[in-house]
């Protein structure tokens, strides 16, 4: 696939988010919407002040975003509709055997969230600067805009300074997308564990780390650019995650002397961000002023002496190479890939991480409750917790996959019976085990859940071209 | 060493009989994927040498692909298919069934055409079995019951240390080792040893693995001179063999969904055309002849090739060879294994499959296909079948799950280990 132009990248046509994670707009909210009239929804948005991705440094930003029921609400037509992925038509909550991959069963089923087993029509996203919000949000909730849309319900946010309610850093590692097209993987490379990912894995109508298109729908017009309705529109992945900050410091300090450093193995990153591993290795894609916290891979640590296998970094990002270990020569790749003379059963489980990456942009929400106040026994009970968002061009390659295979699955990397630390499910499997230098592992079972899931839902975040067209209000 | 075996019976389902065929399937689970092992018609989990079994209507969804060739199946049969594998020889395995749930096998089987009241269950069987092209299985000579004793020697093993965590704080690995085999010794689960290997096996298995290569060497010359003709006349047919790859129907999707991901494994079972012609049939004879060959020798101890979640797995021709199923058992879901099968085994996949009707497009047999992931993964949900009926006696364990406790086995047998060994060793637990 040589030869793709990204000079041709479209940041005009791009919803911003795509670009930046508006860091310096502190406060924001995310409106949950159902369209209340088509009409007026068609109107409001054929004129929505959405910010793209060429304006930078912008004081405040609005987003949209629509899930396929939304796209009927509007009347998008099913021929159109059905260009989507059957992920996003079936929708987060809509098919059982979907929740049961996601693991979302038992106390995170559908039917006990507070929104979203009905999928809601629409998302609105608002970014602020501090003290800003309440005026953005006067000035996007017009007398049109209530007309046209119900909120079905305010996801507030809360500024915790970069650390989410267990007191982690977050946001550390992100992907590097190759938005100038500097490498240009085909359907053949064996590449190593590298963080910069191809436009396609992010950005719908851009080759993807295979060299190929996402499918997506495409329209009938005479104008060839307007044509591809997926173009510059991403696949966004929203769940409302509450954190029992209370429950995971008192686990924590129950079963370890030193409650801090057993809560970071589970989490797999210190407090402040700082990896377990020694980092500083050169990595494509890893900036040289990042190296410190993300030039690392688990390849000098199989046994999990360092950061434990099961931990929740390691999970979402187990950060392997197509072929994991060293970087090889042609013939011991060759072997490799015959798989043949190779003694050791689980070294290559996991592998080709480049295939499941996210773009995440979820802001956290509640009040914050520190570590030391969580494990006093009159500690309140504030609630708090992450509003995940994600962004991704094939939800079924990259977070479903993440989340089944990697996050909830109890058989992750060949542990058997353990649920990721921090998110899993415990109707699942209920265990984590630490590495000790002698060789035992350590094991911590029936852990109590520390993360619940109270909604979500899975939108698509168009371009502003298709934006348009699903207003009705631009011919595509 | 107990070889695994392979039973295969199909037969074709009268005409009329099959919604009373899926009805009476459907009363051997106890819901959607999950059959009940102790059903009063088929009750798998009385078998002790069964590992996995299923019972699959092969409905074909792909027959029209075949107008494209300008060719048909008329009177293609509705084949019933009963499949497993199981600890010793097939033949054998059906043998038991027949005699110990006859009754309920006779009942499923009497809507099959020619089998009536009057016939002879096992003969009827064996007359109606069919040979797989080539067979997988995971970790040859293990044993049902091997595979339950090691679990349970795990989890043994981990009680005990987790009982005497404080006593092992200081302790080497080396010294947990000891102490951990002497308990083993004293008061641990039953470990069965190794069963004597059936004469002759050892035999055949050497035979197998001189003779194949000596048949290609003496072979040589001739597939020599034809490589060029061979290479020439496969990439016309690369360049221009339909590619039949649309978005699969999406309730068929999700009626093969509801059954998944229901436990630790799931099935799969596909159904395909091979492609009208004998060059593609005689390619695919010797790609399976040669595949059959690496199944035997090469990947006998936990994988095949770089992918080591299937259990077991076989290609069989049906109806003179202008059919195949690929039928095999796999951990994880469904997104997962194609993902294992395009950035691991592509080059294997081509080889078959690039000879059926419809696969996306190959070059040179071993590149693309597979490689253009979401044409492949279209390709596969529409070839896959809704199995009616599927058992396998560890529904918890994974491969790495079994691979785990049986090196955990072997190492508590081994009399002494360095540190780092021991250390390695431990991590399994």
């Amino acid at each position: 696939m040589a030869g793709v132009d990204m000079s041709a990248v479209e940041f005009s046509d791009m919803q911003g988010l795509l670009y930046t994670g508006y860091g310096n707009l502190t406060d924001a909210c995310f409106l949950v919407l159902t369209i209340a009239a088509p009409e007026a929804a068609r109107a409001w948005l054929a004129t929505a002040p959405v910010t793209t991705a060429d304006q930078r440094d912008v004081a405040a930003a609005v987003q949209v975003a629509l899930t396929s029921a939304g796209m009927h609400a509007l009347g998008v037509s099913q021929a159109v509709i059905d260009g989507f992925s059957a992920e996003f038509l079936g929708g987060m909550a809509g098919q059982e055997s979907r929740s049961r991959r996601l693991g979302d069963v038992g106390i995170n089923a559908p039917s006990r969230w507070e929104w979203g087993a009905v999928p809601p029509h629409a998302l609105l996203l608002l970014y602020a600067k501090p003290g800003a919000l309440a005026s953005l949000r006067q000035s996007v909730e017009t007398t049109a805009f209530a007309k046209a849309f119900t909120t079905l319900r305010v996801l507030d946010t809360t500024d915790m300074g970069g650390y989410e309610p267990f007191g982690f850093k977050d946001g550390v590692s992100q992907p590097h997308i190759d938005w100038h097209g500097d490498r240009t993987p085909g359907e053949e490379a064996i590449l190593p564990y590298g963080n910069l990912i191809s436009v396609g894995e992010f950005v719908l109508g851009y080759p993807n780390e295979y060299g190929q298109y996402t499918d997506r729908p495409f329209v009938g017009t005479a104008d060839p650019k307007c044509q591809d309705l997926g173009r510059n529109g991403s696949y966004l992945v929203l769940r409302e995650l509450h954190q029992d900050v209370r429950a995971f410091w008192r686990f924590a300090a129950s079963q370890a002397a030193e409650a801090t450093t057993f809560a970071e193995s589970m989490v797999g990153r210190r407090r402040d961000g700082a990896p377990l591993e020694e980092a500083g290795v050169a990595i494509q894609g890893v900036a040289a002023d990042d190296l410190a916290r993300n030039g690392f891979t688990y390849a000098a640590d199989t046994a999990g002496l360092r950061c434990p296998v099961g931990a929740h970094v390691r999970r979402a990002n187990p950060r392997t190479g197509d072929i994991p270990g060293a970087p090889l020569g042609t013939l011991a790749t060759l072997v490799k890939m015959l798989g043949i003379f190779q003694p050791d059963l689980r070294d290559d489980l996991i592998a080709a991480s480049r295939f499941h990456r996210l773009l995440r942009r979820g802001r956290e929400f509640g009040v914050q409750l520190s570590p030391e106040a969580a494990v006093r026994p009159d500690a309140p009970d504030p609630q708090a917790g992450l509003h995940f968002i994600c962004l991704n061009a094939n939800i079924a390659r990259q977070f479903e996959f993440i989340q089944n295979a990697w996050l909830s699955s109890g058989k992750f990397a060949g542990l058997g019976d353990e649920s990721d630390p921090l998110t899993g499910n415990r109707d699942t499997a209920d265990a984590f085990s630490v590495p000790q230098p002698n060789g035992v592992r350590r094991r911590f079972a029936a852990m109590p859940p520390f993360v619940t899931v109270a909604g979500g839902a899975y939108f698509f975040l168009p371009g502003v071209r298709a934006l348009r067209y699903f207003a009705g209000a631009a011919p595509l | 060493m107990t070889p695994q075996g392979n039973f295969m019976v199909a037969a074709p389902i009268r005409p009329g009989a099959e919604t009373d065929l899926r009805a009476l399937l459907a009363t051997l689970n106890s819901g959607p994927g999950v059959v009940d092992p102790a059903n009063p018609v088929l009750p798998f989990g009385l078998y002790e040498r069964l590992h996995v079994a299923r019972l699959v209507i092969l409905v074909d969804e792909t027959l029209g692909d075949l107008a494209l060739y300008n060719t048909g199946l008329p009177d293609a049969p509705l084949w019933l298919v009963f499949l497993g594998d199981c600890d010793g020889a097939g033949a054998a395995m059906l043998g038991e069934f027949a005699a110990r749930s006859g009754a309920g096998l006779r009942c499923i089987f009497s809507h099959c055409i020619g089998f009536d009241a009057g016939s002879d269950l096992l003969a009827w069987m064996l007359r109606h079995s069919r040979a797989p092209a080539a067979c997988y299985v995971n970790w040859v000579g293990r044993t049902v019951r091997q595979i339950h004793e090691e679990a349970a020697l795990r989890s043994a093993l981990r009680t005990w240390l987790s009982q005497n965590d404080n006593s092992l704080a200081g302790a080497s690995a080396r010294d947990i080792h000891h102490r951990l085999a002497a308990h083993q010794r004293a008061a641990g689960p039953a470990l069965t040893p190794s069963a004597q290997t059936p004469a002759g096996w050892h035999v055949r298995h050497v035979l197998n693995l001189i003779g194949v290569p000596l048949a290609l060497l003496m072979l040589s010359p001739l597939l020599i001179v034809g490589a060029p003709v061979f290479l020439f006349v496969l990439r016309a047919r690369e360049t221009t063999d339909a590619v039949i790859t649309p978005r699969p129907d999406p309730a068929h999707v999700a009626k093969l969904a509801e059954i998944e991901d229901r436990q630790a494994s799931n099935q799969f079972s596909a159904f395909g055309h091979v492609k009208p012609g004998n060059f593609r049939l005689w390619t695919l004879i010797f790609v399976f002849w040669v595949l059959d060959f690496s199944l035997r020798h090469l990947y006998t101890r936990g994988r095949l090739a770089r992918v080591g979640t299937i259990h077991f797995a076989r290609w069989v021709f049906l109806d003179n060879r202008r059919r195949l199923l690929f039928a095999s058992n796999y951990d994880g879901s469904l997104d997962s294994y194609m993902d294992d099968f395009i950035n691991k085994v592509a080059y294997g996949l081509n080889l078959v499959f690039s000879n059926g009707i419809g696969y996306p497009r190959t070059s040179w047999l071993l590149l693309g296909g597979a490689k253009h992931e979401l044409p492949f993964k279209y390709f596969l949900r529409r070839h896959q079948v809704p199995t009616q009926v599927w058992y396998k006696a560890y529904p918890d364990l994974t491969a790495a799950d079994l691979a785990g406790n049986t090196m955990i086995r072997e190492g508590l047998e081994r009399a002494a280990m360095s540190e780092d060994e021991a250390r390695a060793w431990l991590a399994l637990i």
